[in-house]
């Protein structure tokens, strides 16, 4: 514990979120585990459906109304902010944890004036009114990059390209200095030249204001070269975590190794890709072991009944693959036994 | 029999826009654009949206009437009294396997409609074989056929896409990013079955997509487009060690690469501001305006694509 009387800025531990639909329960979450301390980027990356969105959302509580957390506690500061009321969460959201989305074009109010939505934030959360806050919103406009600042905010979204809307958004996620920073597939809808325009921005942002980032994402080009540490989830489920060098080059879990094998090597272009076989998961019929294990071509008698624990290959790596038992029995290492 | 399936020659398409009441503007999606595709061979086009990769596909399957230029398929001009029976040899696969199938018909219809348009088989019999034939080779399960495209995932869904082109043989087929809607861990899957069907039946492609990685490996050629011109053309290797146009290279070191050590060396070329609006198109070099080099002569006129060895053509005038 360190002098601030917590541990980690932000902790969550055994997450569970459900949606209850009329199908049943869907486990969007199940079972997740993260720690983050200040100044650090964790990756999240995982394709469609495997709970990576959710578990953003989870943290910030903003999940649709048919979804609950079921299980577990988000720690903010030593803080169970899951035990939180609305009010409470309300002065969380955007002052201590703020959010970006995916698409810049349905995320802004396209009613109100860019400066007018920077400026709601920046009222609600800190003490300036007026003229102050018009300031401080010009201020993060300049900040965040967007020329002629004065000029944008009397215009609508709909008069800005995506790529500015997208800086709209960080621009407003950021006013108010929050700890934390989620941001929620934040290039996926943009072209790549402006997607490095943000992610270079965001790299500065986080020095300069020395937030923490969580970065969920589907692409593992943009986790590679954001993240310090990565957490990989398959349905669900955190299948593997590790620093960014662990997880690419001495990956554990057969879902990762699948991964990388799936997408094109830089450096030998014309070999032949070998894909992860099957479908991907159907969250409403989840399978009673490893949920990897239906596409997994080394799944054994044991990934088919029993969810694998998580286990420590080194000091900066944890996966939960079966594999990883049988080997190290095989080596005789107790450490690995359950 | 040409040397090329398809020559494509200062192919122009422009789209009138409305202007206040009366008056209206020519956006041009795509301006002089000229290309070779070889048989059984595959070219990748690049670029960002908006920069009318798309539209030079459904402009060559006469999707849309060109403006101008010309389009031959293997040595015969295209033009829209002939391009019925053309589409036979011809197809495209969609990027978006939701919309791009009718959800009120099954998948053997969805498959079986191209052969009823050109009167492929003699009975039923002969039909069903045939979509059965067609099911195998992209890898889908013959129950599947009296199935609605709904019950599919994606990448299942792009499959049902790909045997409906292949339905008539054709020897080419424009891809309009025909992975972007997957998940990663079906591309590969997707792609793998591109390659396969190519070296089996020994048809081209024009691979149009914005995932340079994805269009590298696929792809022999590449062209890269910027506002409606192509800027750059090269051997995908080439074109991807020594890439020479300054949008081709801001382009490149913008992909991000999924490999800790190389992202954490390279450098990237950030380029300032927006694409400009095709309406209100820069003079001379359709890049100069985000463009480190350029000069007067930029601005001044549009410069041609030429080559610079081993068929490697730029359109600069620095390079």
């Amino acid at each position: 514990m360190s002098e601030n009387g917590y541990e980690h800025l932000l902790s969550v531990k055994d997450l569970h979120t459900s949606f209850f639909t009329d199908n049943g329960e869907v486990q969007a979450v199940n079972g997740v585990s993260f720690n983050l301390d200040a100044g650090k980027v964790l990756g999240i990356v995982g394709e469609s459906g495997s709970g990576k969105s959710v578990t953003a959302y989870s943290v910030m509580q903003i999940l649709a109304d048919t979804g609950k957390i079921t299980q577990g506690e988000v720690l903010y500061k030593g803080d169970n902010i899951t035990k939180w009321g609305e009010r409470q969460m309300r002065s969380f959201r955007g002052k201590c944890c703020s959010i970006i989305f995916q698409d810049p074009m349905t995320s802004l109010n396209p009613v109100f004036t860019v400066g007018n939505q920077i400026m709601e934030a920046i009222v609600l959360h800190t003490e300036k009114r007026g003229q102050a806050a018009r300031d401080r919103a010009l201020e993060m406009l300049q900040l965040v990059g967007i020329n002629e600042p004065d000029k944008r905010l009397k215009q609508y979204p709909y008069e800005l390209s995506g790529g500015m809307r997208q800086r709209v958004m960080i621009a407003m996620a950021l006013a108010c200095e929050p700890d934390v920073l989620i941001a929620d597939e934040p290039t996926t809808a943009l072209d790549v030249t402006i997607q490095a325009q943000i992610l270079e921005l965001m790299q500065d942002l986080q020095k300069k204001m020395g937030m923490a980032i969580v970065m969920v994402t589907h692409d593992l080009g943009v986790i590679a070269e954001m993240c310090d540490e990565i957490i990989v989830m398959y349905g669900g489920r955190i299948c593997e975590r590790g620093t960014a060098d662990e997880i690419f080059y001495n990956p554990k879990h057969e879902y990762t190794k699948g991964l990388l094998r799936s997408i094109p090597d830089i450096k030998n272009m014309k070999e032949r890709l070998i894909p992860i076989s099957g479908t991907p998961i159907n969250m409403l019929n989840m399978p009673k072991g490893c949920a990897f294990c239906p596409r997994c071509d080394s799944a054994m008698k044991i990934c088919l009944e029993a969810v694998p624990e998580e286990i420590r290959i080194n000091e900066n790596h944890l996966a939960s693959c079966w594999c990883n038992v049988r080997d190290a029995r095989k080596n005789g290492e107790g450490a690995a036994e359950k | 029999m040409s040397d090329y399936i398809l020559e494509v020659d200062h192919l122009k398409q422009y789209f009138p826009v409305r202007v206040g009441m009366m008056k209206t503007v020519p956006l041009k999606a795509v301006d002089d654009v000229s290309f070779r595709i070889g048989h059984g061979e595959t070219l990748g086009l690049v670029g960002e949206s908006g920069c009318g990769k798309t539209t030079v596909g459904r402009s060559i399957l006469r999707l849309y009437e060109p403006t101008g230029g010309t389009v031959k398929f293997d040595g015969e001009e295209i033009t829209s009294k002939n391009i019925g029976p053309m589409r036979r040899r011809m197809q495209m696969v969609f990027q978006d396997p939701y919309s791009s199938l009718d959800p009120r018909m099954t998948v053997e219809d969805i498959i079986g409609e191209p052969l009823d348009v050109h009167h492929l088989y003699g009975n039923r019999k002969e039909r069903r074989e045939k979509i059965l034939h067609l099911m195998e080779l992209v890898g889908l399960n013959a129950e599947h056929a009296t199935r609605y495209a709904h019950e599919f995932s994606g990448g299942q869904r792009q499959r049902i896409g790909i045997a409906r082109a292949l339905a008539v043989d054709p020897a080419f087929i424009v891809c309009d990013e025909p992975v972007s809607a997957l998940d990663v861990s079906i591309q590969a899957q997707v792609i793998n079955m591109f390659e396969d069907l190519q070296a089996q039946l020994g048809v081209a492609y024009l691979f149009v997509a914005h995932d340079l990685l994805v269009v590298h490996h696929i792809s022999k050629r590449i062209a890269v487009m910027y506002l409606g011109h192509i800027v750059e053309t090269a051997d995908a290797d080439e074109l991807m060690d020594v890439p020479m146009h300054p949008y081709t290279q801001s382009l490149l070191s913008a992909v991000p690469i999924p490999d800790p050590n190389t992202a954490r060396e390279r450098k990237r070329i950030v380029l300032e501001g927006d694409v400009p609006s095709p309406l209100k198109m820069p003079t001379g070099c359709p890049f100069r305006t985000r463009c480190r080099y350029a000069t007067e002569q930029c601005a001044a006129e549009s410069p041609r694509l030429t080559d610079r060895g081993n068929g490697h053509e730029v359109a600069c005038w620095n390079k």
